[in-house]
């Protein structure tokens, strides 16, 4: 045996695999760092103040979030209601009759294109077909541009969890004389229902967190509004715009703010992980 | 097969069973079950419902499709006047003079690409290794914490980076991190200019880097599910034959999921050309071209969340022509990212 | 087997010159059979022999993927089963079938069985729960699953549930019952209750039964059919066949010889 060559190859294993701890090592580091960071200063700007009190104007002291908090979750609830329909049943589509149809082949590309698109040309999107169209911003069109971010997330997943359910089992329900709806909606759909709900919940957490589409669509609205006719305050937009400001409690309501939705969105993923955990195991 | 004499014709071919011709019974008295009345309008109406929840299924999967083609078409249109004034030119124009109304995209695609690449060039090594560590090194028990952890991380906001970089990054790397590279990466020839000019923590520099960890969780994600999916008998064996685990991964892993791995580099890099938030907040927002990293910049994104509230008619329309330009970039690296994928799979087929 | 005189035999289904494609590949070459009405009609062969696509192609199970197709006919009481113009639902309502493993959809046992009734009958709720309690009785199953008719048909044990898919085809009420390899995935007790099942279900209903198990085959039907690459090798009495078969290779497969 060369022993030399040994050697090299043990030299050369060494370096690698150290290599890919200190990766390991380097990526925990900063992902650590970057939520400490956001917690530490978060819990700071925490307070009852916060979920009672509006955003304040500027140069005024104190203020809250209530408005953005509440925008938030009627703009996230509406899209959650217009998507996941729209998802679930375009999903059976590509599940049920997706091996023969050109349709279905081309609406599989693109939405896989559009599940890693920049969501920002989604805002753009709804900017000139609606809000250019209207002339103002409104809640609306925030919760049609979340949507199409979420259509694609409810889409690909509802398929792949329908084409995860066993082929025996649809065969049982077609061997019985069932017709095609009714094996796709009462036995399919239920036996993945656990996976379809992860897709939603997914979903649900990608467009909370998500800024972009709706600087051009809800934008923002200094006052509480239950209008989604008007501009709608949002948790993202509030921060992005009292993160980059000179006031002090605008930076401290962004933190604040940040550390709500990245909560949301962590717990939400969790949710989804047991859902799909629990389909595992039964 | 014993044919008996008994048996003559064509029905003693194919009839195995050598029963006699008044065994068989004649098929078409029996079993009226199947034409009853009632079943039949029962079947009627199924195929009424089954009609209904195909086009149903269709009309909704249609609606998405039709979306994405009106995004571009309704980009273009917005965006037409301004490719009309300065035609394709627009794309290579180094000039965005929002006052004189003299705008091109060059300073925004040079600022997108410049990020989205740094960040490309660090989470790549980085996530390959941490999905190594992951999949052949790490003890058992922890794999699936960390795993979790890194999935997890994907999931944060992108905002969040963004703060992240500009109060905590910025100010630190301004500090320490640029001048360590000025004094050695800017010294050597060829790319000392990358690392010159003032040291203020925010540039284009900063901004891949931010992108870098952004989308390190999400490659390393990706690399970690395909590095799985290696049949146990393919690695065992070469564990077999006396190969050290970095000669697995490098001879077995890798060719194996070639196109895992390049379809995971490529939706990181798709999401890199296209973030907003993360980017906007360190670029620095200035609209100029300059051969050091650490200036500040632009990207297509930044532009748009920056400028889109003050802009109006041709300034708006421009920026749509930005946005349009970014949605094209992104579907063919997505794009070619999948065919990748679809062909390595198919090349592979062929050669098993 | 009886030993006495058996009465007129007659024919459920007849299949003429049946070929079988997926895609180019051939799974079935001329196949000549008749299935006989109130018989088990068991269809042994190595793996890949065709056997199981051989049932798939009585209820048209293989219509539902693209690439699949059989030429031929297969004559069910005067229809053509292989016609264009059948409807397959009806078809399938009336030809049931049980797979390898259990099957329970993800819904109560009483639903289980209900599903499959509701398509093609209105009952009241009265005579559907007499219906469910039938189909259970039918299956040896009623006693075991009486008190937990509510509860999803995941709960109950491998044998429990393959027995409960065989109730769900029988609650249809259709003329044959085909089972592809059913007891392949069950244990032996399991298997000695699903093999009794088979033997009651003939009085009823003509019975196709797919197994790789021979002596399963010797023990509960009436013909069997021995198939090997796609082709009919020997039909015939399982009686006969199992104790004086006529084909060597036949001979060779039954008693071990094979491969």
């Amino acid at each position: 045996m060369n022993q030399n060559l040994y050697r090299k190859r043990i030299l050369i294993n060494r370096i690698g695999i150290s290599l890919s701890m200190l990766a390991m090592a380097l990526g925990l580091f900063v992902l650590l760092w970057i939520l400490s960071v956001l917690f530490i200063n978060g819990f700071k700007a925490l307070d009852f103040n916060m979920f009672f009190h509006s955003t304040p104007a500027p140069g005024t002291e104190g203020g809250g979030l209530a408005n953005a908090i509440v925008g938030s979750l009627m703009l996230v609830g509406f899209a959650t209601l217009v998507s996941t329909p729209i998802g679930i049943l375009a999903g059976i589509y590509l599940a049920e009759y997706g091996d023969t149809s050109k349709t279905a082949e081309i609406t599989r590309f693109m939405t896989d294109i559009m599940l890693s698109a920049p969501s920002i040309v989604l805002g753009l999107f709804v900017y000139a077909i609606l809000v250019a169209q209207v002339k103002h911003f409104s809640g609306w069109a925030g919760t049609i541009a979340l949507s199409l971010i979420a259509i694609p997330v409810v889409l690909r997943t509802t398929e792949n969890m329908l084409r995860l359910v066993p082929g025996s089992l649809r065969e049982a329900a077609f061997a019985l004389g069932a017709p095609r709806w009714k094996v796709a909606t009462m036995v399919t759909l239920r036996a993945a229902k656990a996976g379809v709900v992860t897709g939603v919940l997914l979903a649900l957490a990608r467009i909370s967190g998500e800024t972009a589409p709706l600087l051009f669509t809800a934008l923002n609205n200094q006052f509480f509004s239950l209008d989604m006719n008007g501009p709608m305050s949002n948790l993202p937009v509030v921060i992005f715009q009292f993160a980059l400001s000179p006031y002090d409690n605008w930076v401290r309501l962004a933190w604040g703010g940040a550390l709500l939705i990245t909560l949301t969105v962590l717990v939400l993923n969790i949710l989804a992980r047991v859902f799909f955990r629990e389909k595992i195991s039964s | 097969m014993n044919t008996s004499p008994a048996d003559s014709g064509i029905l003693a071919d194919k009839n195995p069973l050598n029963f006699s011709k008044e065994q068989i019974m004649d098929p078409s008295t029996a079993d009226s079950g199947m034409l009853d009345k009632r079943r039949l309008q029962t079947v009627k109406k199924q195929r009424l419902q089954d009609f209904i929840f195909h086009k149903v299924t269709l009309s909704f999967s249609l609606i998405v499709l039709v979306s994405l083609i009106g995004l571009l078409v309704s980009l273009a249109m917005v965006a037409w006047p301004t490719f009309k004034k300065f035609g394709i030119e627009f794309i290579w124009r180094v000039e965005w003079d929002i006052i004189n109304e003299e705008f091109g995209a060059a300073i925004a695609i040079f600022g997108t690409l410049a990020s989205a690449t740094i960040a490309i060039l660090i989470a790549m090594p980085l996530s390959f290794g941490i999905a190594l560590f992951l999949t052949e090194t790490c003890p058992t028990w922890l794999r699936r914490p960390l795993g979790t952890a890194i999935e997890l991380l994907a999931a944060v906001p992108s905002i969040i980076y963004g703060m992240f970089g500009l109060f905590i990054f910025a100010p630190l790397f301004a500090e320490y991190g640029q001048p360590a590279l000025q004094s050695t990466l800017g010294q050597m020839p060829l790319i000392g200019p990358l690392f010159g000019g003032a040291m203020n923590g925010i540039g284009i520099l900063a901004a891949g880097l931010i992108l870098a960890f952004m989308i390190l969780p999400f490659i390393a994600a990706v690399m970690r599910d395909v590095f799985e999916i290696v049949p146990p008998i393919l690695r065992e064996s070469a564990y077999g034959v006396g190969c050290t685990t970095w000669e697995v991964v490098r001879h077995i892993v890798l060719p194996y999921t070639q196109q895992g791995v390049i379809g995971g580099v490529m939706l990181g890099l798709g999401r890199a050309l296209g973030e907003t938030m993360a980017v906007t907040f360190v670029i620095g927002n200035s609209q100029r071209i300059s051969a050091s990293l650490f200036s500040p910049g632009s990207s297509i994104a930044s532009t748009l969340a920056n400028e889109f509230g003050e802009a109006a008619d041709f300034h708006l329309s421009t920026l749509f022509a930005l946005g349009l330009l970014l949605f094209v970039i992104t579907f063919f690296v997505l794009a070619a990212a999948k065919i990748l994928i679809i062909r390595t799979e198919r090349a592979k087929g062929l050669k098993t | 087997m009886s030993d006495s005189p058996q009465p007129a035999l007659k024919t459920a289904i007849q299949i003429r010159n049946l070929n079988f494609y997926y895609g180019k590949f051939q799974g079935l070459r001329n196949i000549n059979l008749d299935i006989v009405e109130h018989k088990v009609t068991a269809f042994i062969g190595p793996s890949g022999c065709g056997k199981s696509t051989l049932l798939r192609t009585l209820n048209r199970m293989y219509s539902l993927y693209p690439g699949q197709r059989a030429e031929g006919e297969i004559n069910f009481y005067g229809q053509n089963i292989l016609d264009s113009s059948q409807d397959l639902n009806l078809l399938r309502a009336r030809i049931g079938m049980v797979f390898q493993k259990p099957t329970p959809f993800p819904m109560s046992i009483y639903d289980n069985i209900a599903f499959g009734v509701r398509l093609y009958e209105n009952l009241g709720k009265g005579a559907m729960d007499e219906r469910v309690e039938w189909a259970l009785t039918k299956t040896a199953l009623w006693n075991e699953a009486k008190d937990k008719l509510n509860q999803s048909g995941l709960a109950l044990s491998g044998g429990q549930q393959q027995r409960l898919c065989i109730a769900r085809s029988v609650a249809v009420k259709p003329s044959v019952i085909l089972l592809d390899e059913p007891t392949s995935a069950l244990d032996p007790i399991s298997t000695a209750k699903i093999e009794e099942l088979v033997h009651e279900l003939k009085s009823e209903y003509t019975v196709a039964i797919v197994t790789h198990n021979m002596q399963q085959a010797a023990r509960v039907s009436d013909f069997t059919s021995y198939m090997y690459l796609g082709e009919m090798v020997e039909y015939g009495e399982t009686s006969r066949l199992f104790i004086k078969p006529q084909k060597q290779a036949t001979e060779d497969y039954i008693t071990g010889r094979f491969g």
